[in-house]
């Protein structure tokens, strides 16, 4: 099977490519990407005026199954995610039961046996449970095909606890990733303390909750001399922590999600719970440094942390409301029209932290169109113009901070490992 | 005069200046109906005013009913602990059953904040909000400002300072949105701990310092202190609260000779308030609980309208 994609624009900065190429996807696999191409195929796409990059590799989703069937299924989300133009993510293990153990990998991975439609790698907790108590067995979870640990939705407040699972992961060669909150000064918070939470009268999450948190685990990895990845930045503060590790060498990497560079606080003005998101919406002033982040390097990745809820769970008084946004469809045409409508970012820099650096975070062969690796691209029209409503959304929860927004960036084609798994338009 | 568009009260933040000023003008059409023999008129007559608290309230809860009395509406009582929302019924079926028994107007006091709005999104009927966790309790600040307004003839130009803990009242809010609106000068005043972080952003100065905050003063707006509050370790000690907060005769001397006391109850004599002041000269705080009357008609009666004009219209459509 050999399928043709002519006259787009190609951006692989993998590779260091951006321009007209003709590319070639052979037996699952990146042929050949030349100008003016001749070559037979059994399949031909013409792609001119559209731009051809590396399937976004998401590294933070919240599968929900097994466990929360209700949310969303490893089915439904992966069908969400290949809509997205993602074609990897990586699944929190945050599920009922957690990932902490070879059983519960054993069951997750005959799970996405049968049903995802996108390539998924699997992250194991940091301790049994998430509870922060014991040690989950990481060597166990490495062997089983985890490619990061996390405790995603906590952080292990105990110190020692934290630095010996540093030491394990760094004996096992796996990527810690840490939910840098203290939850004792983040407390029953559910916006950002500031103006806004005033203003609504709602109990306040202070930015010190974040950053001192992410403070004290690049100086546990520091220590540990672990590779350690921050989950969804959300403020000045963090962005300015992880930008002074870095120059003092500490191998430390970070993400932020698409609402903390598009979204503040301003947007809780309604009380409207598809807003409610931990981390909180900051002010715009963080929503800045964050960008500012994203385009100088400090921040690594941008991931969707997308976390489906019911609306039961949702549609309900704004303190009782579960935190989160999904996002696997809307990361891209958010980040096109924040960042590269808005002038922030090259196509190259956002393809890198959409695709090419969280692949490089996980240690996985993604993120670029290098021949000979599995043909996982997108064919994007960049300035298509789609409202997100309830009803364009895949994913089985509706929960997004994004309804009813006007978005640029439709994905035309997701195709995986040579073949077609997606079409916006089919014929 | 502008007309009245709105079925739901939620909030005095969503008010423009002129539709506060048609809230009080009506509620001064209204008072006079309590000074009557037969305290009666038809306004409401045949409607249904369901007053819905999910928190122990006597004072709201008890006018809001003796308000649509005075309309002539039927009103039904639903008390409800908060403790059972978790098991039971949410919050917007309870209010999708009200509407399915026809009633007109639902009064809806709750613990937590947005409730109000929340609920007013889910049904079509009037939502009138008594007040939501901290955020905002508009009939309560109308009274305030109708007494104010009665005694001083107007509120632009007023100094007015709101004593107590500005952090989790409702009040504090209301009152801040429609004093501003109207053109007073609004200073709160508490221990550091109970000012919420960029008070100021809602257009008022904060202080700590009680003499300052009732030097200027025309009038001072006592908080009640919930010592019973769980909110951790934060909190002043009752008789230290008194000793540097607590509005005494000794301090009003060095104060405007004829300031108001306001105070929305139930009072705790002794603690924000001495009983000197309470029951002193100064002290207004009987009249607002009968202005309270006055401007309760008057949201109910025009929300009533509101909702009727609505279906009129959407018939016309």
């Amino acid at each position: 099977m050999k399928l043709l994609i002519r006259n787009s624009r190609v951006i692989d900065p993998a590779n260091k490519l951006d321009g007209i190429y003709d590319i070639l996807a052979e037996d699952g696999k990146v042929g050949r990407v030349a100008k003016e191409m001749k070559a037979a195929a059994d399949k031909t796409i013409d792609a001119a005026g559209k731009i051809v990059m590396p399937g976004i590799v998401d590294m933070h989703t919240h599968l929900r199954e097994p466990g929360r069937e209700d949310k969303e299924t490893i089915a439904s989300a992966t069908l969400a995610a290949l809509k997205g133009g993602v074609t990897s993510l990586l699944a929190m293990p945050n599920t009922t039961p957690a990932i902490d153990c070879a059983e519960s990998a054993d069951l997750l991975n005959s799970l996405l046996k049968k049903s995802a439609h996108a390539n998924v790698f699997i992250a194991g907790t940091i301790t049994k449970d998430r509870q922060g108590k014991e040690l989950a067995d990481i060597a166990k979870l490495r062997q089983k095909g985890a490619v990061a640990i996390s405790d995603d939705g906590a952080s292990v407040d105990n110190e020692a606890l934290f630095f010996s699972a540093l030491k394990k992961a760094k004996a096992n060669k796996i990527l810690v990733i840490c939910h840098s909150i203290d939850k004792s000064l983040a407390g029953d918070g559910v916006v950002n303390l500031g103006a806004i939470s005033t203003r609504l009268g709602l109990r306040g999450i202070s930015k010190e909750s974040e950053y001192k948190r992410v403070q004290r685990d690049i100086a546990l990895a520091k220590k540990a001399g672990t590779s350690i990845h921050i989950a969804h930045l959300s403020c000045k503060e963090s962005v300015e922590a992880v930008a002074c590790a870095k120059k003092k060498g500490v191998k430390v990497t970070a993400e932020t999600c698409p609402h903390y560079f598009t979204l503040s606080e301003e947007a809780l003005l309604g009380f409207d719970t598809n807003f409610k998101i931990n981390p909180p919406l900051r002010t715009q002033a963080d929503v800045e440094a964050i960008k500012e982040g994203l385009k100088n390097g400090s921040i690594d990745a941008i991931a969707s942390d997308h976390a489906p809820h019911t609306e039961n769970e949702k549609d309900i008084e704004f303190d009782r409301a579960e935190f989160g946004t999904v996002g696997l469809e809307t990361e891209l045409a958010v980040s096109i029209s924040e960042l590269i409508a808005g002038n922030r970012l090259t196509w190259s820099e956002l393809v890198e932290k959409l695709a090419f650096q969280p692949s490089r975070i996980l240690g996985i062969d993604k993120g670029a169109l290098t021949p000979g690796k599995d043909a996982d691209l997108i064919i994007v029209s960049p300035e298509k113009e789609w409202v997100v409503t309830k009803e364009s959304l895949v994913s089985k929860s509706k929960n997004s901070s994004f309804l009813g927004r006007k978005l640029k960036g439709v994905v035309e084609y997701t195709i995986l490992a040579g073949k077609i798994v997606y079409e916006a338009h089919p014929h | 005069m502008a007309a009245w568009q709105r079925k739901d009260l939620l909030g005095l933040e969503d008010l423009s200046r002129e539709e506060i000023g048609l809230i009080l003008e009506t509620a001064e059409s209204f008072k006079e109906v309590s000074t009557r023999e037969i305290k009666k008129v038809p306004a409401l007559r045949g409607k249904t005013v369901v007053n819905l608290f999910y928190e122990p309230s006597t004072r709201t809860r008890v006018s809001f009913e003796v308000a649509a009395k005075r309309l002539s509406a039927d009103v039904i009582n639903i008390a409800t602990e908060t403790s059972s929302v978790k098991k039971g019924e949410t919050l917007i079926d309870t209010g999708r059953n009200i509407q399915a028994l026809k009633a007109d107007i639902i009064v809806v006091r709750h613990n937590y904040s947005g409730a109000s709005a929340m609920l007013a999104r889910h049904v079509d009927i009037s939502v009138v909000n008594a007040g939501d966790g901290w955020h905002e309790h508009p009939t309560q600040a109308l009274l305030d400002i109708f007494t104010l307004k009665e005694r001083l003839g107007r509120i632009e130009g007023l100094n007015v300072s709101i004593v107590g803990d500005i952090a989790h009242s409702r009040v504090a809010r209301s009152n801040i949105w429609g004093l501003t609106k109207l053109g007073a000068r609004v200073t709160v005043c508490a221990p550091r701990m109970l000012i919420p972080p960029a008070i100021e952003q809602m257009g008022v100065s904060a202080t700590d310092n009680i003499d300052k905050a009732l030097k200027d003063a025309d009038a001072v707006n006592v908080l009640r202190m919930q010592f019973e509050r769980d909110t951790g370790a934060a909190f002043p000690e009752q008789l230290e609260y008194f000793k540097n907060f607590g509005i005494t005769g000794e301090r009003l001397e060095k104060a405007k000779k004829d300031i108001l006391v306001m105070h929305p109850g139930p009072l705790n004599r002794g603690i924000e308030i001495s009983s000197d002041v309470a029951d002193g000269a100064h002290s207004v705080i009987l009249e607002q609980v009968t202005n309270g009357i006055a401007v309760r008609m008057a949201v109910l009666f025009l929300v009533a309208q509101a909702q009727e004009k609505g279906l009129k219209d959407e018939a016309v459509d």
